[in-house]
């Protein structure tokens, strides 16, 4: 079986200082990998360099293309790059505001992608924007109004629901329930997973919350000053940490 | 007069200018970047279409301005007067005399002809700017043609107009290729743009932008399958010429909510009062 993403040898420096040394890994269709690591310790860089918003000084990130089999995204054209950002792959900032356009309604939020890939019919794209919104849970009536009048649980479901609409395989997500209450985070990862499992969606999720991974990681990496200090199993590296900073972080976790 | 150099502008500004020219008519619809002069007048007031013209003009040319169809409001007779005095070239107020047209905010009624040269003034030469504000972004997103987010204007008129509320600014399609803006001008005038036999010049002086339409261009505005794109109009006649199928101001007449509607183009109007055409209110019962 081809990976649907293999990453191999990604290093990225900021000048003299790490921001990710040396990180290669494979991901399979249908599997979702958690990072962890604490801040500064190079996730959301590695995230960045995978997703192409940040040019990585060596390695390569082959993509398993629909049309033509595993390609390299670093070396791949511009043009082809961003057309993969918005079909096949999608990308859900950690705050809301820095993947949504503001100004635009919900529904035009939700349309974007479908008329950026060439979708021309008015009532078809309100149709499957309204149909997202309901699958995020958010009221029909709500369609028209801007995403300023939405809360922040609301706003991380519109930008998800933006992001699947056109069907991708792969979804990166940066600190998806950063800034969001302890309820409102539970029902996000319950939609999150519902969606990942029924759409058979592949994902890399970057977060500093355990219990995120612990929901909905198959596989976990843990980062440290750039470097992954361990890998394996989510349950395996939670529950027996190897690591000296994998079991201190694993042990940090206030237990309620 | 003669303490200018012809048209104002100095020959190195105006070789700079028509190359940019000469690259936008190379490829239809792309902005060429320029180096803007300060102009005698305020930026808003067509600095960008006064260079193009001085740029383009020779002394034997015949030059028409326009400002919203109309030959005779104040922008239109200062930017005649401005180059009456630093060309010294023959100006007219009819269309089909003129070998070189400035307007602003309208195309003529009358249908140009090859030889013809339109130059219209660009507020904002960007497209997608109240979209995306990044130029650095915009740019990539025309070299790119990614345009998905000029549809996304347009839904958001439909969402909350029911129909595409655009009705001036209307974006167009040149060539299947870049997406233009077709300066300030009422939607009405759209297809007039594309397949036209004169020579359209657009410049932006404070945006520092030129871009060109060659004669017989195809020009697309942008619509949605079920919702196509309507060139609309008052439903009225013109009040003074009777014209049908002429774009219309409407004119307050009182403070008891009288009004009426007359061409915008006072030249064709004017034109088709002296053929003997005439509309409901013209003269004899105007309030």
């Amino acid at each position: 079986m081809t990976p649907l993403l293999s990453v191999q040898g990604i290093t990225k420096f900021y000048g003299q200082h790490i921001g990710c040394k040396d990180v290669g890994f494979d991901l399979y269709p249908g599997e979702v990998m958690g990072i962890v690591g604490e801040s500064g310790s190079g996730k959301s860089t590695l995230l960045n360099c995978m997703a192409g918003h940040l040019t990585s000084d060596a390695g390569a990130v082959v993509f398993d293309t629909r049309t033509d089999g595993p390609r390299d995204t670093v070396t791949m054209s511009e043009p082809e790059r961003r057309m993969l950002s918005r079909t096949d792959w999608a990308f859900v900032h950690q705050h809301a505001r820095d993947g949504l356009r503001m100004g635009v309604s919900a529904g035009g939020n939700v349309g974007e992608r479908l008329m950026a890939v060439g979708e021309r019919h008015y009532g078809d794209i309100r149709a499957k924007a309204t149909d997202w919104l309901g699958r995020v849970e958010i009221d029909a009536t709500r369609v028209d109004d801007r995403p300023t009048t939405f809360s922040g649980g609301m706003q991380q479901r519109l930008q998800i629901a933006r992001n699947l609409v056109t069907g991708p395989r792969l979804v990166f997500m940066d600190e998806p329930t950063g800034g969001l209450d302890v309820s409102v985070q539970a029902r996000l990862l319950d939609l999150l997973r519902g969606l990942v499992r029924d759409m058979g969606l592949s994902a890399i999720i970057v977060t500093h919350d355990l219990a995120v991974v612990r929901l909905l990681a198959d596989r976990l990496m843990v980062m440290k000053d750039g470097h992954v200090v361990e890998a394996g199993l989510t349950d395996q590296v939670l529950d027996d940490p190897q690591h000296a900073y994998s079991q201190l972080l694993v042990s940090s976790v206030l237990q309620v | 007069m003669s303490d200018y150099n012809f048209a104002y502008l100095d020959e190195q500004t105006k070789r700079m200018i028509r190359r940019a020219i000469l690259k936008g008519l190379a490829i239809p619809g792309y902005q060429v970047p320029f180096a803007s002069r300060e102009m005698p007048m305020p930026y808003g007031w067509g600095t960008g279409g006064v260079q193009v013209s001085a740029a383009v003009m020779t002394p034997q040319d015949r030059f028409k301005v326009i400002d919203q169809g109309a030959d005779d409001t104040t922008n239109a007779v200062s930017i005649r007067t401005f180059f009456e005095r630093t060309a010294g070239v023959a100006t007219t107020t009819k269309t089909s005399e003129a070998s070189v047209i400035q307007t602003r905010h309208r195309i003529p009624e009358e249908p140009l002809s090859e030889g013809q040269i339109l130059v219209y003034q660009v507020p904002i030469p960007e497209p997608l700017r109240f979209l995306e504000p990044r130029e650095s972004e915009t740019r990539k997103m025309h070299s790119l043609a990614e345009y998905g987010l000029m549809h996304v204007k347009l839904y958001e008129d439909i969402s909350r107009h029911g129909h595409i509320a655009t009705s001036y600014d209307y974006p167009v399609k040149v060539e299947g290729r870049y997406v233009m803006d077709p300066s300030p001008i009422p939607k009405f005038d759209n297809p007039k743009l594309g397949d036209m036999a004169a020579i359209q010049l657009f410049g932006a002086g404070r945006e520092q932008r030129i871009y060109a339409l060659p004669p017989y261009t195809q020009v697309v505005s942008l619509d949605f399958e079920d919702h196509p794109f309507e060139a609309s109009k008052p439903d009225h006649p013109c009040a003074m010429c009777g014209a049908e199928n002429s774009y219309l101001d409407e004119v307050i007449t009182d403070d008891a909510g009288r009004r009426m509607f007359v061409c915008s183009d006072t030249d064709f109007c004017e034109a088709r009062q002296v053929a003997g055409h005439t509309g409901t209110m013209n003269g004899k019962d105007a309030a």
